[in-house]
């Protein structure tokens, strides 16, 4: 071991720029097959078959979700017939105090409060937001991601990664600039 | 076999063709990062903050002086403050129907308009919300009136009451309609970080983008969510306006006691909110130049909708008026009776007017395919809805079962002062939004361009 290994990698990895989605999704689907897993693609609007290609689908969300509604409607329940049964009964002409149909609204309303409000955290919290910094900002290029252009990235952090080979791959799939991105 | 559409008729394109990714960005991102500041927009802006002015002003004496201010006393006891936070809240369905029910059924041409719907939404709520705030007289103690949070005198709010139901249905509905909007600003928000030429602007709008990059694992999860987002807003809509609907449904009053309540006040409420979509857009589109965005095949669709929506809530009037005399009920049928030849004769029959004659244009395509005709139609039914609740409130507690407490309902200055300044507060939000945030969302409007098109795929 030298200390060359120690030292942080130079380079955060290699970003291929393209011009149309066809192109991108095409060189996400061959480094894919070529055996890079630590890729990623990074497009102006949502491509479905981007992260098909890349192999990522993640389902956590819709357990997330689930969980927050279920959370919302049983807050909402055990919030009312505590309020009208423990802390504060109100006997009006004998009517009972546990008179759950006139819960179901407010029930309701918490159930869809806390599963949205858990949709808009999870996917923020699973995303890694707010991240303001990132490696690939650091391509001057990389402010058309959020415009026009298509970008594929290959951390150097990959096990198949070799600065040289992954370019010589990275060149033949039709990529229209290559940059190295820095740490 | 036959086509039967006549030849000569092809809808309008969602988009003008020739648009690319790169135009789009420019040319919606540009009305936000551009100097340019149209002089209507001053205009509008100016007139907004006059009457905002009035507003404060209302409710400033309101506070000093406490709700005897107002024309509500008995028996009616709801007056302006009711009518406009349903005409508000109203106002604010359509957005969430452009943007979450459209996109469950794949209409393409939400993608234009729900932004700028989206906010239509929030600002309506907004000007909602600040009704039953202020209505109280003492909107300081309406705190623990309102939402259960533990308290030193050890009260607690009446979760049977259908106005606490009202509280936490508008406070969801905000909440998530805020939410829903902010996550759909995101990438739109890191497109004018990435755009903006100066320094300060793009460190506001870098916060407000949380970092966003575009990343395909960031895409994935995050048009989950939205999905998710629009299937829980499906049915918040729905029960938003059904539960102002209890306000009245669940009184014993004749012409408030009524089955037909919850779903003739949910097609009301879209009614209302797809004419304000179109008296908003039809000037927008026009001051920014934005016709290739929003083309006439969205106007027509909108028209289309208003239509529907319209013919439902003739049905809602004829059943209102078919249950009063078929009920043999005395009370219900002079209700309506009342209603049609009382005092308030010139209200409803104006609201019939405005409601179900004046839409009736709508059936003609010369009238839909035209913004004049669209936006006069759709300020009609602005009016129309304003006194359909007008009808609602008033008509029916003026005069209830004992002909001695009879009694009219006079409006005073500060109810239109205040009425008139949430107009302003409305308008002023309205513009401030289109100045500094994208008035159409910029990252759908780039899959409905050609570029888009993956081989041996729809796109999306």
């Amino acid at each position: 071991m030298d200390a060359a290994h120690s030292l942080p990698p130079a380079t955060y990895g290699l970003l291929a720029e393209f011009d149309s989605p066809a192109q991108l999704v095409a060189a996400a689907k061959k480094t894919h097959e070529a055996g890079y897993r630590r890729i990623d693609t990074f497009s102006p609007y949502p491509i479905e078959e981007a992260w098909e290609a890349i192999g990522h689908h993640d389902k956590r969300l819709s357990k997330i979700v689930l969980a927050g509604g279920i959370t919302g409607m049983l807050s909402g329940i055990a919030l009312q017939e505590w309020v009208h049964n423990i802390a504060y009964p109100i006997n009006i002409a004998g009517k009972p105090l546990n008179s759950w149909p006139q819960f179901v609204p407010v029930t309701f309303e918490l159930t869809i409060l806390f599963a949205a409000i858990s949709a808009v955290l999870g996917m923020i919290i699973l995303n890694g937001l707010p991240e303001p910094y990132h490696p690939v900002f650091n391509v001057p290029r990389f402010e058309h991601a959020s415009r026009d252009k298509f970008f594929l990235l290959v951390e150097s952090a990959d096990p198949k990664f070799d600065r040289a080979k992954t370019l010589d791959f990275l060149k033949t799939l039709d990529a229209s600039e290559i940059n190295e991105v820095e740490p | 076999m036959i086509d039967f559409k006549p030849a000569t008729y092809q809808p309008a394109p969602l988009i003008e063709p020739g648009h690319t990714f790169t135009s789009i960005t420019d040319k919606i991102g540009g009305v936000v990062l551009g100097k340019y500041t149209p002089l209507s927009w001053f205009v509008v802006v100016s007139i907004g903050m006059m009457l905002m002015g009035g507003l404060g002003l209302a409710i400033t004496w309101l506070l000093i002086k406490g709700t005897g201010i107002w024309g509500v006393n008995q028996p009616i006891g709801w007056g302006f403050a009711i009518i406009n936070f349903v005409w508000w809240i109203g106002i604010g369905h359509a957005g969430t129907l452009i943007s979450a029910i459209l996109l469950l059924l794949k209409q393409g041409w939400r993608t234009s308009i729900n932004r700028f719907a989206e906010g239509m939404t929030i600002f309506a709520v907004m000007c909602a919300g600040l009704f039953p705030l202020v209505h109280t007289g003492r909107p300081w103690l309406a705190a623990y009136w309102l939402f259960p949070y533990p308290n030193s005198m050890g009260v607690w709010p009446q979760f049977r009451s259908p106005l606490i139901w009202d509280v936490f249905a508008v406070s969801t509905y905000f909440t998530v309609s805020l939410l829903f909007w902010y996550v759909g600003l995101i990438p739109d928000l890191a497109t004018l970080r990435d755009k903006a030429k100066s320094r300060p602007v793009k460190i506001i709008y870098g916060m407000l983008a949380l970092g966003w990059r575009g990343s395909a694992r960031h895409w994935q999860r995050y048009e989950h969510i939205y999905l998710l987002l629009a299937g829980l807003s499906t049915p918040l809509v729905l029960s938003v306006h059904t539960v102002v609907s209890f306000d009245f449904a669940v009184g014993i009053i004749p012409g408030w006691h009524a089955t037909i309540f919850p779903p003739y006040f949910v097609a009301g409420a879209i009614y209302a909110g797809f004419a304000m979509v179109l008296t908003l857009a039809i000037p927008l589109r026009k001051i920014y130049g934005l016709e290739d965005f929003i083309t006439m095949r969205h106007l027509e669709n909108m028209g289309k909708v208003t239509l529907v929506t319209g013919l439902i809530v003739a049905y809602g009037y004829v059943s209102e008026a078919f249950f009063g005399f078929y009920s043999a009920n005395k009370y219900e049928g002079f209700m309506i009776w009342n209603r049609m030849t009382g005092p308030y004769w010139y209200m409803y029959w104006s609201l019939i007017f405005c409601n179900i004659i004046v839409p009736q244009f709508l059936w003609i395509r010369k009238v839909r395919t035209s913004p004049l005709g669209l936006f006069a139609v759709a300020m009609v039914v602005n009016v129309g809805m304003w006194l359909e609740r007008f009808v609602i409130v008033v008509t029916s507690l003026h005069r209830d079962f004992l002909p001695s407490s009879w009694g009219m309902y006079y409006p005073t200055i500060w109810d239109w002062m205040t009425f008139l300044g949430t107009i302003g507060l409305f308008l002023t939000l309205f513009f401030l939004f289109v100045r500094f945030l994208p008035m159409i969302s910029i990252f759908e409007m780039r899959t409905m361009a050609p570029d888009a098109k993956l081989e041996g795929s729809e796109g999306h």
